[in-house]
């Protein structure tokens, strides 16, 4: 054996080690406690953000109606289906008006029978009238003979009795004239009342309309108020929107949105909101606004699902960071920032954010402070860092 | 004075560097074995460490979220809250589904994955992203795990309504390893607890046909009655974090004593995941893990002592020549650890390489190569002993003989 022929062998089998002990190096630095925490980096820049709102909401009528008896009775028939188009008090339906009729045909005959009652009244006044002209006649007569002393004073007083009698029951036959009137007046009142009843058992349409539901059929009984048919405005129609309460801030009437119609999706509509209702639901933890559409869409339904934008004015300038920077450590919220190589947890006090993730910082940070923003594990005060350009899963 | 076992190596170093390999891979083998336990252990961890919680407030009696179901009324959070000590509260939900791609280039793929409800900014959000944004709409967003697979801007596809990914993170599993999905938690209730279309008609039709609950002369009650069976107000946990420098188990005893709700604390909640949940495939893959080890031991033994009577009659010949043993038996054992060296560093970089290849994670610890490392010298120390044996009881005649 010679040392000469021993050295490619040597230097092969050293390489070979060599190899070996650098990817053992490589492993150990790569991973386990000694490896680098991987992390992009982005400076935060001055900036306004147009902050808006999101929420979902159902497509409502703002004017709909409930058509139904004031009475509990039975529904005699039903003229319109629904899809129909009605026009603004157009018979819809129509209650059974039992015994109405009938009742009506007796109060006519009253009526008549009053009015006959009325002539007799009269002419009995007639009557008492005469006898009432004839005893003052009288009476007149005897007073004057009586002054020249050709009758005696009692033949006198009983003319002037005569006299007072007749014009008691002239005055009588007064009052039946009338009470017989008032009879007449009485009866004609609730003729009148009862052909209003006869006309309340229609059921009219209160405005013109779309029939969104037939709910009650011929011959079924309803109660008071329970709906034999529904309407609806289609002119009417708007989007309630319930919008989280911890991201509501800002809602006002007035501001546009854009709305994407679960129908439609892609399709963006405008709208304005029209209401913020005052009260908010407190178990969902909801606002809820009404959006109105700038024009309706062709074949818009109701409880349809909506999303709806609200766009917000945009902010005054201030800086800016992407939301993934923000981190909580115990009770505070801050953000990783980059001094010389090491990261320090900077805590931060924030603003209003938008829909695409920017957020305002308003104190804490500088513009042109490097801060964390994506790391594949969580950042702690002693992590080492390498700074790359990105981690996995970015945008194709 | 020259070095016999570094001859040896040269004169064979193909055979010896090729050994070295072969053992290496098995190492390799054995160490994987290893990380896939600790990683099954660490899942368990990263949910507890991922959901940001220092106590689990769960329907009484049960162990949930994770081990057990449990259901919760989702106004618990508001009567938590308002608990001395408790600096945060937030609903949660977890449901594990077989999530869709409805959209992007893989429309189509499932995946098994844990979908987590959360309130943004609370306990059980997603802490660190790789990728995109949080959620910043309250409905129809998502941040998923890397490991789904899923792509910024895919459209993926829960129940009935299509999710757009906004955010990727990493590491944040289920305790099962199944990669998370972030919604916002009033769309996970409805995910949750809504029934399919099917299934809802059906039981407006059986409500309608009651005639205790559809009277005739109460408008409005059916439709009332209808809506309330529909709405769902229940979540699986309520996630707390207490104030700095409060006691986890002060906040936790009032929660049990007067709310009627168990609570766990981080301790707790560990002991029932690892101990209870992942347990029994815990036992499973740590049973393997000992039967790998033993056969390994076994085969690196047998090698050390094959190769040794491979160049039984090289060692005849030194005898022959008056070698004294001990330079034969310190040649066989520099040989052995030599190969121990290799095997072990072959086998690290071999696991290194191949852990995240796995589809579910696979922890390698330091510990676990030290001690793997110790494992392996031993072993093949003492496999050279059994060598060293036979080569010096070998006859010095046989270098000459046949």
């Amino acid at each position: 054996m010679k040392a000469a022929s021993n050295w490619p062998r040597r230097l092969g089998l050293g390489g070979l080690a060599v190899l070996l002990l650098a990817a053992l190096g490589f492993v150990v630095m790569r991973s386990g406690p000694l490896a680098p925490t991987r992390v992009t980096v982005a400076r935060a820049q001055v900036g306004s953000l147009s902050p808006s709102l999101f929420g979902i909401g159902t497509v409502e009528a703002r004017r709909s109606y409930l058509i139904g008896p004031t009475v509990a009775g039975r529904v005699s028939k039903v003229l319109v289906d629904v899809g129909d188009t009605v026009a603004a008090s157009q018979l819809l339906a129509e209650m059974d008006p039992v015994d109405l009729d009938e009742r009506a045909t007796a109060l006519e005959a009253s009526v008549a029978r009053a009015s006959s009652v009325v002539a007799a009244a009269q002419s009995q006044q007639r009557d008492a009238q005469a006898r009432s002209d004839l005893a003052a006649a009288t009476a007149r007569r005897y007073v004057a003979l009586g002054a020249q002393q050709f009758m005696s004073a009692g033949a006198v007083e009983a003319k002037q009795q005569e006299q007072a009698s007749a014009d008691a029951a002239l005055a009588a036959a007064g009052a039946n004239l009338a009470a017989a009137r008032q009879d007449i007046q009485r009866l004609a009142a609730e003729r009148a009342g009862l052909r209003q009843q006869r006309d309340n058992v229609r059921l009219l349409a209160p405005a013109a309309g779309v029939v969104i539901s037939r709910d009650a059929e011929a011959g079924s009984t309803v109660v008071a108020g329970q709906a034999v048919l529904r309407l609806i405005d289609p002119a009417s129609l708007w989007i309630r929107v319930r919008l989280d309460q911890a991201r509501s801030g800002g809602l006002a009437v007035g501001l546009p949105a854009s709305i994407e119609l679960r129908s439609k999706p892609g399709a963006r509509l405008s709208g304005k909101v029209a209401r913020v209702e005052a009260t908010s639901d407190s178990i969902t933890e909801e606002r809820v606004a009404l959006v109105a559409l700038d024009t309706l869409p062709q074949g818009l339904s109701t409880g349809e699902l909506a999303e709806v934008t609200l766009a917000l004015p945009a902010t005054a300038p201030a800086v800016l960071l992407p939301n993934p920077a923000l981190q909580r450590q115990a009770d505070q919220v801050g953000v990783w920032r980059i001094d010389a190589g090491k990261p320090v947890f900077t805590p931060v006090r924030t603003g209003q954010t938008s829909l695409d993730g920017q957020v305002q910082v308003l104190d804490g940070l500088r513009a042109g402070d490097a801060v964390v923003v994506y790391s594949e594990k969580a950042v702690t005060a002693g992590s080492r860092l390498q700074i790359v350009d990105r981690l996995a899963g970015s945008p194709p | 004075m020259i070095s016999l076992a570094g001859r040896d190596i040269l004169h064979a170093w193909g055979k010896f560097v090729l050994t070295g390999i072969g053992l290496g891979l098995l190492i390799g083998v054995t160490l994987t074995m290893a990380g896939v336990y600790r990683g099954m252990v660490d899942d368990a961890r990263a949910l507890l460490d991922n959901s940001g919680a220092d106590l689990w407030v769960v329907q009484q009696d049960t162990q949930g979220p994770y081990a057990e179901a449990s259901s919760l009324r989702d106004d618990v959070v508001r009567s938590v809250r308002g608990l001395a000590g408790v600096a945060r509260a937030a609903n949660v939900t977890y449901l594990t589904m077989q999530v869709r791609a409805s959209g992007g280039h893989a429309a189509g793929r499932e995946v098994r994955a844990m979908i987590v409800g959360f309130e943004p900014g609370q306990p059980g959000a997603p802490g660190y992203l790789v990728a995109g944004r949080h959620v910043t709409r309250s409905h129809y967003e998502a941040v998923v795990d890397v490991r789904t697979g899923f792509t910024l801007g895919q459209r993926i596809r829960i129940r009935r309504h299509d999710y757009t990914v906004v955010g990727l993170t990493q590491r944040m599993v289920s305790s099962g390893g199944d990669p998370m999905v972030f919604i916002p938690l009033k769309d996970a209730q409805e995910a949750q607890f809504l029934k399919d279309n099917d299934a809802i008609l059906n039981d407006r039709a059986r409500t309608a046909a009651n005639p205790a609950l559809n009277r005739p002369g109460v408008p409005g009650l059916l439709e009332a009655i209808q809506a309330s069976q529909a709405a769902n107000h229940n979540v699986n946990t309520v996630l707390v974090q207490v104030q700095p420098g409060v006691a986890a188990d002060s906040v936790a005893a009032p929660i049990r004593r007067w709310k009627h709700l168990e609570a766990y604390t981080r301790a707790q909640m560990e002991e029932i995941l690892v101990a209870k949940l992942i347990a029994t495939s815990a036992k499973q893959i740590g049973m393997f893990l000992v039967i790998l080890a033993i056969v390994s031991a076994a085969i690196v033994a047998f090698i050390i002592y094959t190769m040794t009577l491979g160049k039984i009659r090289e060692i005849a010949v030194l005898k022959l020549i008056g070698t004294r043993n001990r330079t034969i038996a310190g040649m066989i054992l520099q040989q052995a650890l030599g190969l121990g060296l290799i095997g072990f560093i072959v086998g690290k970089v071999a696991a290194t390489f191949w852990a995240p290849i796995f589809p579910k994670y696979v922890l390698l610890e330091v510990n676990d190569a030290l001690l793997g490392l110790a494992a392996v010298m031993v072993i093949c120390a003492l496999a050279s002993t059994l060598a060293i044996r036979a080569a010096l009881s070998v006859d010095p005649a046989a270098a000459i003989g046949g």
